[in-house]
């Protein structure tokens, strides 16, 4: 029996890149460039079907198995840790995750440190490792803004080119990870469709190899 | 009278365990609702979620809702000759992931304490196939080897926070960070090989068992293959050859369990449904000299395949 694979993929560019290495893998799945507003694609033949979600809500769809696998930034596995396989590093969607704060910022351990991000788990166990004393203030965009206007004393946050943070005076104080999309899979999934998410894994881990 | 109508799928599935149970001659094991907090307390780690519901008993001591049976059985019963071979069909308090709040959750499992040989290790694991064969159609029983991975780990000197981080990349699959802390502990190319193979070798019996022979790099994990080996290949005699998966990311705490540690899956429920292992290490700290091997079922995500049995 011909079992379909799900593959949860992130909305935007970071998908569509992504989707290219799929199909490339031998998983294409045409009708999802006809640019429709569809959220699900699917091809019966190779038995796959894709769907687009918020990136960060890859993870949760495939620890709930509503994907068998999907793809996902690691900053989201940092700040949710969710029970998954996280099978490959795609080397695509290169950033950091790092703590930025005023260009002439000097840390006092004195007082506490206030800290705005959304990634509230990441920043917490980062400051704790160093034993360091935080309040963090929970924010959903635009968090460059907050050193700005003295809501906080740094941010923690992904940085790509880290023009955002200069163009508002900000400055990188410590690049601390490494992210990157990640292959992920359901634990129970795997079980199942083990040998199709596998040959999958080997073929996009080629073409990680040769960029 | 038909009573297959009138029960929930849990229901049928609880029942059906306890007879299957009750076949192969363990005894059923009731325990009341309450134990003592200090007994959660003391084994935090090992429980599934570290959240217990407390309350204050009347003559003051402080009590909690049972979160687990198991610590239960091994506080209760007496090391002795013979194996203690006992069931339960208990519901146990436990936080939800999602909801952050407590539930009830209905769990059957069955315990075996006593002198642990290779046949009733080989028992329990069949008794994990049947009891996921009565769940669902499509079953999957990933097996593991915890001294295979302690016997690795000790070899190459990794202990500590080290340790911790590698089981957690062993268990998610994650080559990446598993190189990561390799590099960190010095390990030599042919090290790391042998570390990387605890994620590579996964698979069907037939096509991995050959392979295990990789991790005899000392007389502790050896002794460990050849057990998993003889364990598996008398399940595969007996026709299980087919539902069963070699896998190392089956990895419970090392802490409490040893040797042979498995997770059940069924077709159609995203998480785990069967979980056990051998748990020597936990009897030893709640001062109890007999091995021990079980398993529990959890039956709160069985509605998602529908009523059919």
């Amino acid at each position: 029996m011909a079992k379909t694979l799900n593959v949860a993929l992130p909305k935007g560019r970071l998908g569509e890149k992504v989707y290219a290495m799929f199909e490339k893998a031998g998983f294409e799945c045409p009708s999802i460039k006809e640019g429709s507003r569809k959220l699900i694609f699917e091809n019966e033949e190779k038995g796959v079907r894709y769907f687009w979600v918020k990136p960060s809500d890859v993870a949760i769809y495939v620890e709930r198995g509503a994907a068998d696998v999907g793809v996902v930034g690691k900053d989201i596995l940092m700040e949710y840790n969710p029970d998954v396989y996280e099978l490959l590093d795609l080397k695509v969607g290169k950033c950091h995750m790092a703590v930025a704060g005023k260009k002439d910022f000097v840390d006092d351990r004195n007082r506490t440190l206030t800290v705005a991000t959304k990634f509230t788990n990441v920043a917490k166990s980062y400051y704790s490792a160093q034993g360091r004393d935080i309040d963090i203030i929970t924010l959903n965009g635009s968090i460059e803004i907050a050193p700005i206007l003295g809501l906080s004393d740094v941010i923690v946050d992904i940085v790509e080119t880290g023009t955002t943070l200069k163009e508002n005076d900000l400055e990188v104080i410590d690049k601390f990870e490494a992210i990157s999309a990640r292959l992920i899979a359901n634990k129970a999934g795997y079980k199942f469709k083990g040998d199709l998410i596998e040959k999958i894994r080997l073929s996009l881990k080629e073409q990680t190899e040769n960029v | 009278m038909d009573f297959q109508s009138v029960l929930s799928k849990e229901e049928v599935v609880a029942l059906t365990l306890r007879s299957l149970y009750a076949k192969f001659g363990y005894a059923q094991y009731k325990m009341s609702k309450f134990e003592e907090y200090d007994l959660y307390v003391r084994n935090k780690d090992f429980l599934v979620s570290d959240s217990v519901i407390t309350f204050t008993d009347t003559d003051g001591r402080l009590m909690a809702l049972k979160p687990d049976v198991t610590l239960s059985i091994i506080k209760n019963g007496k090391d002795g000759d013979g194996l203690m071979k006992v069931y339960y069909n208990e519901n146990v308090y436990r936080v939800s992931k999602g909801t952050r709040s407590f539930k009830e959750i209905m769990q059957v499992g069955i315990e075996c304490q006593g002198a642990i040989d290779q046949a009733s290790v080989t028992e329990v694991l069949e008794l994990a196939l049947k009891s996921l064969e009565v769940i669902g159609k499509n079953v999957a029983l990933a097996v593991s080897h915890l001294d295979v991975i302690k016997g690795v780990l000790d070899e190459y000197g990794i202990n500590g926070t080290l340790a911790k981080e590698l089981t957690r990349y062993l268990g998610a699959k994650n080559r990446g960070g598993i190189l990561k802390i390799c590099e960190q502990a010095g390990l030599t190319a042919e090290q790391t090989e042998v570390i990387l193979n605890l994620v590579n070798v996964c698979g069907a019996p037939n096509k991995v068992l050959s392979t295990l022979d990789a991790f005899k790099i000392n007389d502790a994990t050896s002794i460990a293959v050849e057990e998993l080996k003889e364990v598996v290949k008398t399940l595969e005699d007996r026709g299980y050859g087919d539902r069963l998966v070699i896998d190392f990311s089956v990895i419970n705490t090392l802490k409490y369990y040893n040797g042979v540690a498995f997770n059940g899956f069924v077709e159609g429920i995203p998480q785990s449904v069967l979980s056990g292992g051998e748990y020597d290490n936990l009897m030893k700290k709640m001062g109890r000299k007999s091995k021990a091997i079980g398993f529990a079922v959890y039956l709160d995500e069985l509605f998602k395949l529908g009523k059919e049995v």
